[in-house]
């Protein structure tokens, strides 16, 4: 029998979200193990080259992996704060043990508190020959070129004219490789205008109301039919286009990796708006099931900004309910609430709060 | 193909080393994933599926997909996107779904 490991709080997932938890725990004076199944913690962090927005208590102007670095480093520093890298979580169970893989060992844990910051996964779309080798999720050509440092491809046909399609082509274009299009289902551009119009001056056109009618190729990616889409999303005839591309990359969006909320028989919802199913938790991001929290893209995809956010705010109210910082954590509560609504006060963040709001709603779980 | 130059990245690679994809000897570099091996040589095709037996390649390169499960050392159904590459390694198309020892 492997011995239990016993915890204060428990994180899983050394993301954004995971470590700022961690952290804003540790700093309470809360005793933190954070479970990363990847080699080295930061998550998709470390892959973002592009440059933050938002203000300066998240980092804006800093790049992704530079943000990545400094919550390494925190928690690094922190002698409250354990991290075991590949480490993958896999069940919570009734009696609050927590089963983990790591190292090929079976192990297991015994925290007083679970904060699930498990992040999210790529979406697919549908469309003949999707499954061709030389199509990818925009998350994993971003992991080639700016971890490996290898680039996909020749030429790239991107579909998503979100911030991830838009970032993801321009660092592409960094790393030397041609553009043939960005194309957007969408009447309008999804992502910051900031970003589009960088990707248009160097000259690769964004086509609007344009989907992909299919990809062709003997064992690999050779080509791309695009048409363009009236009013109704429907497929105009002859206005199909031949792209003699090697690399298709999907920039369609996110689920929330929501197995282990699953499991652990949290109340979960399926609200478009936050991007697929998510715990109904309440404003302090504890789940149905006591003692759990979420936070990051497992309770809704946003960003990465307020991922950290999210993270510090169930990490304080984690720690506090166990006792810790009882003088300060409701005002470093507040203070996060506060940066979570300025964040979202933007139009995108319009269609999360609208989100939040159905998901609170009919929970039975709001404070 | 790797990326020689970069404006804001600097690429820190470890030592030169070889390995064999079905039985080809490759070079990559340690600490890499051998699926980032396998793509700097130009290696797309990972497999094929069961049923159609169609070509399968990289899709999320973090783990979630199982899109690249290959046979390394003699262990199949290794997720190559976050196995990280040995010296000697020999790394081999998978057929069928593997068999545990």
């Amino acid at each position: 029998m492997p011995k239990v490991k016993d915890i204060e709080i428990l994180v899983v997932g050394g993301g954004p979200a995971g470590l700022s938890a961690a952290s804003a725990a540790a700093n309470l004076g809360a005793g933190v193990l954070v479970l990363e199944r990847d080699g080295k913690p930061g998550g998709q962090l470390v892959k973002q080259t592009h440059k933050f927005f938002g203000s300066k208590k998240q980092y804006a102007g800093d790049r992704g992996y530079q943000i990545g670095n400094l919550l390494i480093e925190q928690c690094e520093n922190n002698p409250c704060v354990e991290v075991w890298t590949d480490t993958t979580a896999l069940g919570i169970y009734e009696d609050g043990v927590v089963t983990a893989e790591g190292q090929g060992k079976h192990l297991k844990i015994n925290p007083k508190k679970v904060i699930v910051a498990t992040g999210a996964s790529e979406k697919m779309i549908a469309f003949p020959n999707n499954d061709l080798p030389g199509i990818y999720g925009a998350g994993a050509v971003q992991t080639l070129m700016n971890v490996h440092g290898i680039v996909p491809g020749h030429r790239v046909l991107m579909i998503g004219a979100g911030n991830i399609g838009l970032i993801v082509s321009y660092q592409l274009m960094q790393a030397g490789v041609e553009i043939a299009a960005i194309i957007e289902a969408a009447p309008t551009i999804g992502g910051y205008l900031v970003h589009a119009s960088k990707i248009r001056r160097a000259g690769v056109p964004i086509l609007t109301s344009h989907t992909i009618s299919e990809a062709y190729g003997q064992e690999s990616v050779e080509g791309a039919i695009i048409c363009k889409l009236d009013e109704n999303w429907k497929p105009i005839l002859g206005s199909e286009q031949d792209l003699k591309v090697d690399v298709i990359c999907l920039a369609v969006g996110l689920s929330p990796l929501t197995e282990l909320c699953f499991q652990a028989d949290c109340q979960m919802k399926y609200v478009p708006e936050l991007s697929g199913h998510v715990p109904i938790r309440n404003e302090y991001l504890e789940t149905t099931r006591p003692g759990l929290y979420v936070a990051g893209d497992v309770s809704g995809v946003e960003e990465a900004s307020s991922a950290m956010v999210e993270g510090r705010l169930a990490g304080i109210n984690a720690a506090y309910s166990l006792g810790y910082g009882e003088d300060v954590a409701p005002k470093l509560q507040a203070e996060a609430l506060v940066e979570l609504s300025e964040l979202r006060a933007g139009p995108a963040g319009q269609k999360t709060m609208r989100g939040i709001m159905n998901l609170m709603d009919k929970g039975g779980a709001v404070c | 193909m790797r990326i020689t130059e970069h404006p804001i990245l600097e690429f820190l690679r470890g030592e030169e080393i070889s390995f064999f994809f079905n039985g080809q000897e490759l070079k990559g570099f340690e600490g890499e994933t051998i699926a980032a091996a396998l793509h700097a040589a130009g290696v797309k095709v990972l497999g094929h599926s069961h049923t159609m037996h169609r070509p399968r390649g990289l899709f999320c390169a973090i783990g979630n997909c199982s899109s690249c499960l290959m046979v390394v050392d003699g262990e199949p159904n290794i997720r190559i996107c976050v196995e990280t590459l040995k010296p000697g390694m020999k790394v081999e198309t998978q057929q069928g779904k593997g068999c545990l020892k």
